[in-house]
Formats: C-alpha cells, structure tokens, sequence
C-alpha cells in the first residue's frame, strides 16, 4: 500500500504566468541529451529532461523473430516503452507492460516510423527499447527525442529527426513542457513530436479542454519548443563524433 | 553456424593465453575489471546504486513500501529481490516475465545478502503482526558484458546501504501518516559481495567478461563478508575438483577488500 498520498499544491501558476517551479509559460526544463552510452546496442541514448532519466536503445536491422511477423518489403519497426519500478515518485510501479505502456510503445513507434528508410530492410526488425528509470512528466515526448537520436547512432537510414515536447493547459495559460506538478493537476496535456525537417507532426495526443485558440497557440508552442530540443539532439550526436575524430587524432 | 566456428577459434585463443597467464584484455587471471559507481540521481527510489564493471552496467532501485508481514514471521520485515534482463542490454535478452536467468541472479543475490543477515528484518516492523515495512530492491540490467552476479550484488548493496526509510505511524483506525521529510537510515550489519569466476582450461579466471563467460567450461560464485567467511555459493555450469572450489574460495575470500571499497 502506499506511503504517501501526494498533495495538491495551492496554485500551479500565479497571475504574472510564473509557474510552480518558477518557469516562465514558453520555457523548457532543463534539458541533456548523451549519445552512444551503451556498448551492446546499435544505438544508444540517456535523456535528462527535467527530473527524468531515460535510457533507449536501438537494435537492429536485424533477423525479424517470430518470423511470422516480418514483413517482406519493409523493416519491421517495434517499440517497447517500459517504466521500471523504481521510476515513479511515488509508490513502485509492478515491473512489465501494463495498458499504459503498451499504448505509449504504440504511439511512439508510429511516431518514429515515418522518417525510417524501412523500405531499404525488407524482412528484418528495428527494434526501440525506451526504458524510463525516473519519471517526472513529458517520458513519452523525451523517449521519442531520445530514440531517434539512438536510431541516428545505430547508422539507420532516416530522414531527419524526430523531436518531441510536451504542452499544457494550467489554468488560462498554455505552457510549455509541462512538469510533475502541472501534469498531475493542470487542466490538460499535448504531447507533440514533430519531424523537424518539414514540420509534419508525427505524434499528437491531448487530454483536457482547449478552445480552437488554445489548441492553435497549443501547437505553436510546442513547434517552438520542439525547435530548441531539435537543437540538442542535433549537437549531441555532433559531440559524440567530435569526441571519435580528437581520440582518432591522438593515436597517430 | 558460421558464429559457432568463431566461438571455437575465440575458444581456442582464450584457452592458450589464460594457460599462460594471460587475458585479452590485458588483465591477470584474479583482476577485476575497472568498476565505477555513478554517482548521479538516476530514479525515484530510496536508495539506489547504478554500477558500471567493465562495460557491464546495473542499475538498483530499491522502494519501500508497507504490508502485511509473512504469517509465519509476524516480527519481520519483508525483502524482496527482483532482476531484469532488459531487452535493450543485450541483442539475446528478449521482453518478457523473468526467464531462468535472471531468476537465479536474483536469487543469489537475494541469498547473499540474507545469510550474511545484512538487514535486521526485526527493525522492518511498525506493527507486530499486521505492517511491516517491505523492500523492493529491483535490480535492471542496462548493458550486458559479462558477469551479472558481481555488478548485481555490487549494485543492490550498494543501494541498500544508502537507502533511508520513511517512519511511517500507524493510528488507532489503522490508517498510517508519513511525513516525506522524516526518514531513518537502513543500518546494514554487513555489506557482503559476491566473486564470480569461470572455469577456463584448468584455470580459474576472475569477473569474466562475455567473451569469457561464452567460452567457459564451468563457473562458480561465491558471496564473501567482511569477517572473512563465506555467505552463499552457487556452482553453475560445468564440474570443478575439490582443489579447484577450494582454491575458487580463496580467491573469492581475497577479493573481498577491493569489492567493499565501492561500497564507501
């Protein structure tokens, strides 16, 4: 049984827009994105986005198992998105899938699918494995911002990109990258991933109330959002290559 | 097939150079590889410990909880040890419930800190019979390289020794009250550890790496304390002589020192 009971605070966001952890409407937690950081996968990344720590790997493109469910024109893109027990802030999460996880393994596969060559790997599987190891609100939006930089380090063949970020509704306001706080009390959320080269939207959910204005300012915010995240993903995978080319320097 | 003839040349070459005395790595036959304890806040549990050995990388969370005690020890707190083989560690883990594997690392884990009685279980207790305090210690593989036992155990009793528990008070209707500012520290009486080694040729090879372990004609894990007595075996694989498992606890005895350093 639980311990604690988590309480709502008195006020998420005061008049002037300063939020309960003293942001501003249009501004992102903190955000820290490392490349390669696992030796056995094709493609790796750990993900900081505010209290969050994520992990993703890529295998792949390899022998699809069960062998019934290759497909034979296209690589066979699956996802697993999973918390483990000690991610939550409050009481252990049972280890495997539950509704939950298997509705974001979904939505984020069919977030990454369109910028993967799939049609250069007929009957192999590409396999995402996002591992949540601390949750603090916005996971499925940095899982997705995670894994396409993993499957840029595993040397898939992508179009671009895909970046994510998360909008809220608190009160009257929209704001950005909504945190633990204002995701468990706000008025509602919109996790958006965009592929950032054309701008398509790749992942789109919402719960909550918007107005046809609020949903359009929403979405604006988000783009704007995705725009800087898009940003540090590009200079995270930069920095891991630099890092190659000093050490390949050195040994001559 | 053609992997199968690869791990017999590897075979081979590991053999010759561990029969003179030599790793591929570079290492000695009883060196462990470079172990790192990250020092950053990567969950949401009460304690946790993410350890890197070679490239072999753990991370344990442990979580506290309440709950009834087992009938047949009402005075006692509850230990709970889980393992995961996460898919994204390894191109053979597959998702899933927890295979034999993972299973029998949880459980020699498990074993080596309770016989060598780390925890008092009796401080577990809020109420007699009715709560106890429950530890959850959940142990994920993130990066498989080799000798999951020794960065598992490294992990969980690295993060049991800094977990702090929430006093939870029980009132007269049963309903319990916690403030998340009022913690006391788990006290462990002993911080054992475990000493894996493999059998390769006739020789005894320390913390194989996944190269090594493939290759291995048998293995054998020991759980050491800090009293110089042993709190747990586990022979897997293959045969060994009662000189070998002998000279294995010798080994596994002498490791004891360096593995506790990464518990300060």
């Amino acid at each position: 049984m639980p311990i604690f009971v988590e309480k709502k605070p008195d006020k998420l966001i005061s008049e002037d827009g300063t939020r309960i952890d003293g942001r501003k409407p249009d501004e992102l937690r903190p955000i820290e994105i490392k490349v390669g950081v696992l030796e056995r996968a094709d493609g790796s990344a750990y993900v900081k986005w505010g209290g969050n720590r994520i992990l993703v790997a890529v295998y792949g493109p390899r022998a699809a198992h069960p062998r019934h469910q290759a497909i034979p024109h296209e690589a066979l893109v699956r996802c697993r998105y999973d918390m483990a027990p000690f991610s939550p802030s409050t009481d252990r999460k049972k280890p495997g899938p539950d509704r939950r996880s298997i509705e974001l393994s979904t939505v984020i596969e069919e977030a990454l699918k369109p910028v993967i060559f799939k049609e250069m790997f007929g009957g192999t599987a590409i396999d995402i494995f996002v591992e949540v190891l601390r949750s603090d609100a916005g996971t499925r939006v940095a899982g997705i911002t995670g894994a396409s930089v993993a499957l840029a380090d595993a040397g898939i063949p992508i179009r671009g990109l895909v970046t994510g970020c998360s909008v809220g509704k608190v009160g009257d306001f929209i704001v950005l990258d909504p945190g633990h706080e204002e995701d468990m009390w706000g008025d509602g959320d919109m996790p958006v991933a965009f592929f950032m080269e054309t701008g398509e939207i790749t992942l789109l959910q919402a719960d909550g109330q918007y107005t046809y204005d609020e949903f359009q300012r929403a979405l604006k915010l988000a783009y704007n959002g995705c725009k800087q995240v898009y940003e540090l993903q590009k200079r995270a995978i930069i920095e891991k290559y630099e890092k190659l080319k000093l050490e390949g320097e050195t040994d001559e | 097939m053609s992997k199968k003839i690869v791990e017999l040349l590897l075979k081979d070459h590991i053999n010759a150079l561990v029969e003179r005395g030599i790793r591929r790595d570079g290492r000695g036959l009883n060196d462990y590889r470079d172990i790192e304890i990250m020092s950053e806040t990567a969950t949401h549990g009460d304690g946790e410990c993410w350890v890197k050995l070679g490239k072999t990388q753990v991370i344990t969370g442990v979580k506290v909880d309440v709950g009834p005690p087992y009938p047949d020890t009402p005075d006692k707190g509850v230990f709970v040890v889980n393992v995961e083989l996460l898919p994204l560690a390894s191109p053979t883990f597959e998702p899933g419930p927890p295979g034999p594997e993972s299973i029998e690392i949880a459980r020699v884990v498990d074993r080596t800190i309770r016989s060598a009685e780390a925890i008092d279980l009796e401080k577990l207790v809020i109420k007699r019979g009715e709560l106890v305090y429950i530890l959850f210690v959940d142990i994920y593989v993130l990066d498989y390289d080799g000798n999951l036992f020794d960065a598992a155990t490294l992990s969980a009793v690295g993060a049991l020794s800094k977990t702090t528990i929430p006093v939870v008070h029980l009132d007269e209707e049963g309903n319990i009250n916690a403030d998340p500012n009022e913690r006391f520290k788990l006290e462990l009486k002993s911080k054992p550890a475990t000493v894996t080694m493999v059998k390769i040729g006739k020789k005894l090879v320390v913390d194989p790496n996944l190269e090594e372990e493939q290759v291995a004609d048998g293995r054998i894990t020991f759980g050491v304390k800090e009293d110089g007595r042993i709190c747990a075996i586990q022979k897997g694989p293959g045969s060994l002589s009662i000189e070998q498992v002998e000279e294995a606890a010798r080994i596994a005895l002498s490791k004891y020192e360096f593995l506790s350093a990464y518990y300060r």
